[in-house]
């Protein structure tokens, strides 16, 4: 790997790989919102309200880095992913890509900006126009970019993308009804390589694919980070599969960030009682720890992110809840040491169990709306 | 089986890109060897180096075994064939009245078959096999020109509604919802009245305007479907340029619909046509002969001499028929769900 | 006696102009009361089929369905498509995979829940609400009387698989058949369905067929597991033999494929090599083989049969994973 002779221009991919703590970032999210507005009128429309997508959410993505957004539907994930990608408009907050504020740029500089951030899809099918030959889906991105000079370079950077990938040269001629979920993904990775970006995003990259085709998309992943240095944000629900690829892991519920901190640390030592349950939640393939496992059954549904709860967003669900405090004041992500950031007003005394749940919150006394 | 990744991948450390912008230099030139030859070797288990098969090459090979689409195109073919080659086939012109002595007001006779001509005379004793035969050129040329005209103001008004969103189609589709809530035919001829003159071109413009609205709203539609989409998304991220986005991305994957509804309309156009000119908005001038117009002028004659009507009414359905078959299997054979 | 057994049940779809397609090949399973079963595999590798054609849902053009399904010793496949009708609801409920579809939208969950009850078990109307009303208390949906007369897309996901859940339960059937009942839920809400489903199958000595892709929820559900592939049981054991020795490759690949929430980060996950794509029909040999690492030249040859272990697992391999520890196991 260390080869005297390789140009290591790309640090950052080096100090993850040794584990150093990264130092740079190359995405900076600061208290970023995005609102979407509801809309009702018969001639013109009119805003009654928002759908608080992303609210208040900061976070630093090193370069070189994988970063993990986990949450269940709704909880604006995506809608943070596409703002990091600047391909929504966020309401407020900033967005610096690589020290450059995104969510102020438009026109053309964006456009070039684009370049260096692309994102690879949950649906491999609808994500792929069908109309396009994979050689077409390929030079797009470059040609949009000037980056295909001469049809002959083009070809062969084409010939290595797609072995790159895993996909042999005579899929260029290929259209992508004509292969299977996991090749169409590859190709969806192809595409987003093509323009070599330094970051890319993958929403719910494997959700969509069979079983033993997942662990193939997430080892190519894996691969072609440490061949191209390039920065991963992660998004998934399924928290099993960012652990295994995330070095740092951020929890989302209902617009906000409610833990953040490494992957490890997250699964031994969860603070927020949302990640609690959602560790507590995800099935383990091996019943002696199913047996054993105490589950922390939340009560009640998601509430509406377009009438979010007052103060801390969970407390209507939150085994743990308080009197008054938690209801009334919406709780900041703290730092408890260690990077490890909880947005909690009793983290401390959850973790040293000053705090008990609440007897008995049965799945059956859900939350009433 | 084939898990080589050995150290023997030693010449082929990959080399990362230059992150700088000038990266374009050939700096990939190593790229992935690594597990190359595993996953070559897996996913060319397809084995084929055949070309790929399009959509549009799938619809068609689908739509060659589709007796309906057979039948209708056959129709058609032979509809264009017909106005093509009619003036070589038609005996007499159409415009003379050849018979016109064989026409009486008083007993109300008009002139019935005979040698050279097979269909007989019209109530002015002119030929009715070769006003036929001409008469299809014109039917022709009105659908066509009707539906050329409306398509092309319906993909503008979806084109702009649909790839701007916003106050623009707020706009675009006030205005096509207005056209829309009046009757079409009531639209045509109002429409029609408009011109001071009648003609042909009147009766165009009459169908054409009526047209309109629907591909309007149908490619608005189809088009906000695809700006919404995951494809028209990954462009967006790629930095694909907002023009080659719209023309290249939403609204070729869009047309599939609009073109269906293009041939249906034609039908529509054969028919709406016909009844401008059976209500007299088509062109006064009854020298050059329309089917429509045909049907129309025979109105009369209904009691005394149905086949005066028989003829030009039963060629309009035949060819609008033609023209659905076509739409309807067209509708099938674009349809994605069913692409295998 | 098994509550139900079914035997060599096989489903063919026959299509014009399409090659024929055998989508189960000769499935036998046993369940019996108070036991819940696993049928995994991933998709098109028939669960989901065997399910509908023991509930009789499969659409009788195109379909040639053979073998044998007997609910309690009275055989299911030969019913008309009326005595199907008149059973199923009654002694075997059904879940789904998607609760909107499932759910008439125009009907109000109350009503299509007590007409079943009405239906099926003779109730008056008015009694046929309230037993309507403690269903919905019973799979733990709050506030039950005024839930009867909403709509379902006025739930949301959970309380909309719940509402389904009551529906199947309505007149207390002797087989649920609950077919991907969380695949369209969140994980929290997943673990509200699954203790809710668990808790069932206890207390009232149902037995349950879960149909499932996720071992994760076969690990923590099922007394048997039945691993499918391409429309054949290829191994079947009880859950813990079966995760803890996985004996057939294709269960082995799948487990070591999974990435797991209490594995050490970093560790490289073992795909399974290809796709379904790559398979060969099981005429020409072991379907699994062209993707099998333990592949010898008579998988492609010969397809094996199912055959039971030493230790009692029954297994369709002619080469299968660790077979040393097994006869150490078998020693002792």
């Amino acid at each position: 790997m260390t080869e005297p002779g390789s140009t290591t221009t790309s640090s950052g991919a080096y100090a993850a790989e040794v584990g150093e703590p990264v130092a740079d970032s190359l995405v900076e999210i600061d208290d970023l919102r995005v609102h979407f507005p509801i809309k009702r009128g018969i001639v013109l429309d009119r805003t009654v309200g928002h759908v608080y997508a992303v609210d208040g959410v900061s976070l630093r993505i090193g370069r070189g880095e994988t970063y993990g957004l986990v949450g269940e539907s709704g909880c604006g994930k995506s809608t943070l992913g596409k703002a990091v990608l600047r391909l929504e408009k966020p309401s407020g907050g900033s967005v610096r890509f690589d020290g450059t504020d995104m969510s102020r740029m438009s026109g053309e500089p964006l456009r070039r900006m684009r370049r260096r951030m692309q994102m690879v899809f949950q649906d491999t099918l609808s994500s792929l126009d069908p109309r396009q030959s994979v050689e077409s889906l390929l030079v797009e991105g470059m040609r949009a970019h000037g980056l295909d000079r001469g049809a002959e370079r083009t070809e062969r950077e084409l010939r290595e993308l797609l072995s790159a990938v895993g996909l042999p040269a005579s899929a260029l001629r290929k259209y992508p009804h004509e292969f299977s979920g996991g090749q169409r993904q590859r190709i969806g990775i192809a595409r987003a390589l093509a323009v070599r970006p330094d970051l890319v995003v993958a929403d719910e990259p494997v959700s969509a694919l069979d079983v033993s085709v997942q662990a193939q998309v997430l080892n190519l992943l894996e691969d072609l980070q440490e061949e191209f240095g390039l920065t991963y944000l992660v998004i998934a629900h399924d928290l099993a599969v960012v652990r295994h690829v995330a070095r740092r892991i951020g929890v989302m519920y209902l617009g906000g960030l409610v833990e953040e901190s490494d992957s490890d640390s997250l699964y031994e030592r969860p603070l927020h009682p949302y990640t609690k349950a959602l560790l507590s939640a995800v099935p383990v393939p091996e019943p002696e720890v199913e047996d054993r496992r105490e589950r922390i059954l939340l009560s009640g549904d998601l509430p509406s992110p377009a009438a979010p709860p007052t103060g801390c967003r969970f407390h209507t669900r939150c085994p743990w809840r308080q009197p008054t405090r938690c209801d009334t004041e919406r709780p900041e992500p703290r730092d408890l040491g260690g990077g490890h950031r909880v947005a909690c007003h009793y983290a401390e005394e959850i973790r040293d169990g000053l705090i008990t749940p609440n007897p008995a919150e049965g799945s059956s006394s859900a939350g009433i709306s | 089986m084939g898990r080589s990744e050995t150290s023997g991948a030693g010449d082929t450390t990959p080399v990362a890109p230059t992150r700088q912008e000038s990266s374009s230099e050939g700096s990939r030139t190593v790229l992935g060897t690594k597990r190359r030859e595993r996953i070559d070797g897996l996913a060319e288990s397809g084995g084929d180096t055949a070309a790929g098969v399009s959509l549009a090459a799938s619809a068609w090979r689908r739509l060659r075994r589709s007796p309906t689409f057979l039948v209708g195109a056959g129709i058609i073919c032979a509809f264009v064939l017909l106005a093509l080659v009619s003036p070589l086939l038609a005996q007499h012109d159409p415009a003379l009245r050849l018979l016109e002595e064989q026409v009486s007001r008083a007993d109300n006779s008009i002139p019935p078959p005979q040698p050279g001509f097979p269909l007989g005379g019209d109530q002015y004793g002119r030929p009715l096999l070769s006003r036929l035969l001409l008469g299809s050129q014109q039917t022709l040329l009105v659908a066509l020109l009707a539906t050329v005209i409306g398509l092309g103001g319906g993909l503008t008004l979806g084109i702009l509604a649909g790839a701007f969103g916003g106050w623009v189609d707020t706009l675009v589709m006030r205005v096509v919802d207005v056209l829309l809530s009046v009757p079409s035919l009531l639209l045509a001829v109002s429409i029609g009245a408009l011109f001071q003159q009648q003609s042909q071109f009147t009766v165009i413009i009459a169908v054409a305007t009526v047209q309109i609205p629907i591909f309007g709203r149908l490619l608005r539609g189809t088009m906000l479907a695809q700006r919404a989409s995951d494809h028209v998304l990954a462009a967006r991220a790629l930095g694909v340029r907002q023009r080659s986005i719209v023309f290249r991305h939403m609204l070729p994957n869009a047309l599939g619909p609009v073109i269906v509804q293009a041939t249906l309309m034609l039908a529509v156009a054969i028919i709406d046509a016909a009844a401008l000119s059976f209500l007299g908005l088509g062109a006064a001038d009854t020298s050059t002969p329309e089917w429509g117009q045909m049907l129309g002028s025979a109105q009369n004659f209904f009691d005394t001499h149905p086949h005066l009507a028989f003829w030009p009414a039963g060629c309009i359905i035949v060819v609008a028929l033609g023209f659905t078959l076509v739409g309807e299997s067209l509708r099938d054979a674009l349809d994605p769900k069913k692409r295998r | 006696m098994a509550l139900l057994e079914v035997r060599d049940l096989s489903v063919r779809f026959v299509r014009r102009h399409e090659p024929t397609v055998s989508a189960v090949d000769g499935i036998s399973f046993d369940v019996h009361p108070g036991s819940t079963v696993g049928l995994v595999g991933e998709s098109g590798c028939g669960k989901s089929v065997t399910s509908l054609a023991i509930m009789g849902l499969l659409p009788q053009r195109g379909t040639e369905v053979s073998g044998s399904a007997k609910l309690a010793g009275s055989e299911l496949l030969r019913l008309s498509r009326r005595e199907f009708d008149r059973r199923r609801g009654k002694e075997i409920g059904m879940v789904f995979q998607d609760p909107l579809t499932s759910l008439n939208p125009v009907v109000p969950i109350g009503v299509q829940i007590s007409e079943v009850i009405e239906r099926h078990r003779g109730l008056s109307r008015r009694d046929a609400k309230r037993e309507a009303a403690r269903l919905l208390d019973r799979v733990g949906i709050p506030d039950p009387t005024r839930r009867l007369g909403e709509y379902s897309h006025q739930l949301s996901g959970g309380m909309r698989q719940r509402a389904l859940i009551a529906m199947a339960l309505a007149c207390e059937p002797r087989l649920l058949i609950a077919d991907e009942p969380t695949t369209a839920l969140d994980v929290t809400i997943q673990a509200q369905i699954l203790s809710l489903l668990r808790e069932l199958v206890a207390e009232t000595d149902t037995a349950l067929i879960m149909i499932t892709h996720d071992l994760g929820v076969v690990a923590g559900m099922c007394d048997e597991v039945n691993v499918l592939y391409a429309g054949r049981i290829v191994e079947r054991a009880q859950r813990h033999e079966l995760f803890s020795r996985p004996r057939h490759p294709y269960t082995a690949g799948l487990m070591a494929s999974v990435p797991r929430l209490d594995s050490p980060r970093g560790q490289r996950l073992a795909p399974i090599d290809g796709s379904v794509a790559d398979n060969i029909p099981w005429e020409r040999g072991c379907a699994f083989s062209p993707r099998c690492g333990n592949a010898l030249a008579v998988c492609g040859q010969r397809a094996p049969e199912l055959e039971t272990t030493d230790a009692g697992e029954q297994l369709r391999c002619h080469n299968p994973v660790d077979a040393t520890e097994t006869v150490e196991r078998a020693d002792d």
